[in-house]
């Protein structure tokens, strides 16, 4: 292995942690794949980060990360399986056809995250935990980041993931292509795997998941490409592309900048062209789905602002449809403020007040939507729930904002 | 379950900003804490005085030594606390995330036991 001749423990402590962020789950696979199952795999993998992290600030980086942490990764599963008293015959098979492919060089690894994700959907696996064992898996998050995005413990959730990469285990479930018929099943829970990811990174006010953004939108375009026929997995596509377009212009500074005060020449004009093409694809699949639905929302939103069409009613219209096919929360909410943005405040407050209070207690965006409704009906009520709204956010930029308007209300 | 959480922040610097700027924090300060009592969260909260107004006693051999404050150099310092009713260690670390001392401080959350 060839080594740079100076070491910069800096740059190689840097190095190995790119090399996690972007390579996990893309490692993982390509053990997993040829046998070694996925608990194992993520054993042997820790292992090669923890020597890399040993041996890289010494030796200085390699030059091919991947192709090192590989080789350290199947030395150690040929270890394991040394000391293992267990051994299931395919073993030596398994070892031999990594060490045929060893001398592949990074570049070459096959993306195998897909079929990964597609494990992680076998029906063997309790659907609620699907979506965060791909999470971990192939994205490579960890159980409180996951657990944020279900709205659950850290603690519980990872048991839960132990728990399932132990059936994959002990059930054997092989790693191998589903067939065609159950493909249609499964690509449903592997879309909203990438979508809890996406949403995952749009949660973190430290924007520290930007990559997991990229990642993401680069797992739904290869599901569309895999799986042309399904609609939604395009209308995925144009989702995440519409919502990561405007990504620099949600908070050029440390400010936090609603939709509608965006400067537009901040938004990603290829972006926005992919997703209006990858929706059109969709729709002329002819089926509908939750994602085509909020895709298509984003798509009115955006006209708006580029070529100042008034779509509002069409808003509320789809997410009348929404509220058909996938009902939540976070929808009623969201129609509330789309009635409003209409022009229709009393009415956008009786849907609101149709919500079981109990359920929207601790939750900012029922209060900052129900506080812009009541501002703008001049109820006095607004300086109260903007104030609710202040104290339950966790983002100081967010809070700034809404101290404004709450302001602008009192003034 | 009752959570302390300990609000550490860096006094002199708030003492520094203008007017305006520490009557913002004061008002998050007032709706975080409204936020917690509206959700029946709410124990007790109090801002504390400043580190130099702080006292340290001390009784050996039967005379007490009393030290001023500041105690630590650190640069955060404790600065109040709130005491708050969660279910479990993870929804009082979502109530701490709210705090707006998470935001340019930091807030430790220590459980607290009964003795009953």
């Amino acid at each position: 292995m060839e080594h740079r001749i100076t070491p910069d423990p800096q740059r190689s402590r840097a190095t190995a942690e790119v090399v996690a962020r972007a390579s996990y789950g893309r490692l993982v696979a390509w053990l997993a794949a040829r046998g070694a199952g996925i608990a194992a795999a993520e054993d042997a993998l820790a292992d090669a980060f923890v020597k890399a992290l040993e041996r890289w600030p010494i030796d200085g980086p390699p030059d091919n990360p991947e192709a090192w942490l590989l080789t350290a990764a199947r030395r150690k599963l040929i270890d394991a399986n040394r000391h293992s008293q267990v051994r299931h015959g395919a073993m030596d098979d398994i070892l031999r056809s990594i060490d045929e492919r060893d001398s592949a060089p990074a570049a070459a690894l096959p993306d195998e995250r897909l079929r990964l994700m597609y494990i992680c959907a076998h029906p063997a696996i309790d659907p609620s935990i699907r979506t965060p064992l791909m999470l971990q898996t192939v994205l490579g998050l960890d159980a409180r980041t996951i657990a944020g995005a279900f709205l659950t413990s850290p603690s519980t959730m990872g048991q839960r993931l132990v728990r399932a990469k132990r059936k994959i285990a002990e059930a054997r479930i092989v790693f191998a292509d589903p067939d065609p018929e159950d493909l249609a099943e499964r690509t449903e829970a592997v879309l909203d795997a990438i979508y809890a990811a996406f949403g995952a990174h749009f949660d973190d006010a430290q924007r520290q998941g930007a990559g997991l953004a990229e990642e993401a939108l680069f797992l739904a375009r290869l599901v569309a490409r895999l799986t042309p026929k399904t609609a939604e997995a395009h209308g995925l596509v144009a989702l995440i592309a519409f919502i990561h377009a405007r990504d620099a212009a949600r908070s050029p500074s440390a400010a936090y900048i609603p939709f509608d005060s965006q400067d537009t020449t901040l938004w990603r004009v290829d972006l926005i062209s992919e997703a209006e093409l990858s929706l059109a694809t969709a729709a002329q699949l002819a089926t509908h789905g939750r994602y085509q639905l909020e895709a298509a929302i984003q798509s009115a939103h955006v006209a708006r602002r580029l070529y100042g069409a008034d779509t509002r009613r069409h808003v509320v219209m789809l997410y009348d449809r929404l509220l058909t096919i996938a009902p939540s929360v976070a929808a009623i909410i969201a129609r509330a403020a789309a009635i409003n943005a209409a022009g229709e405040p009393e009415q956008a407050l009786i849907s609101l007040d149709a919500i079981d209070p109990q359920r929207v207690d601790r939750h900012q965006p029922y209060w900052a939507t129900r506080a812009a409704i009541a501002a703008r009906l001049n109820l006095p009520c607004a300086v109260d729930c903007y104030q609710r709204a202040i104290g339950l956010s966790d983002d100081a930029s967010v809070r700034s904002f809404l101290a404004e308007r709450q302001n602008d209300v009192t003034a | 379950m009752q959570y302390i959480l300990f609000l550490y922040g860096d006094e002199e610097a708030f003492h520094d900003k203008p007017h305006a700027e520490q009557e913002r924090i004061v008002g998050e300060h007032m709706a975080f804490s409204q936020a917690l009592s509206e959700s029946g969260a709410m124990v007790s909260g109090n801002p504390l005085g400043r580190p130099s107004a702080g006292r340290i006693v001390r009784q050996r051999g039967g005379s007490q030594l009393v030290e001023n404050g500041p105690f630590s150099d650190a640069k955060e310092q404790l600065g109040g606390y709130y005491i708050i009713e969660a279910s479990d260690l993870d929804e009082a670390l979502d109530w701490a995330a709210k705090c707006p001392a998470a935001s340019d401080g930091a807030v430790e959350v220590r459980p607290i036991w009964s003795i009953e």
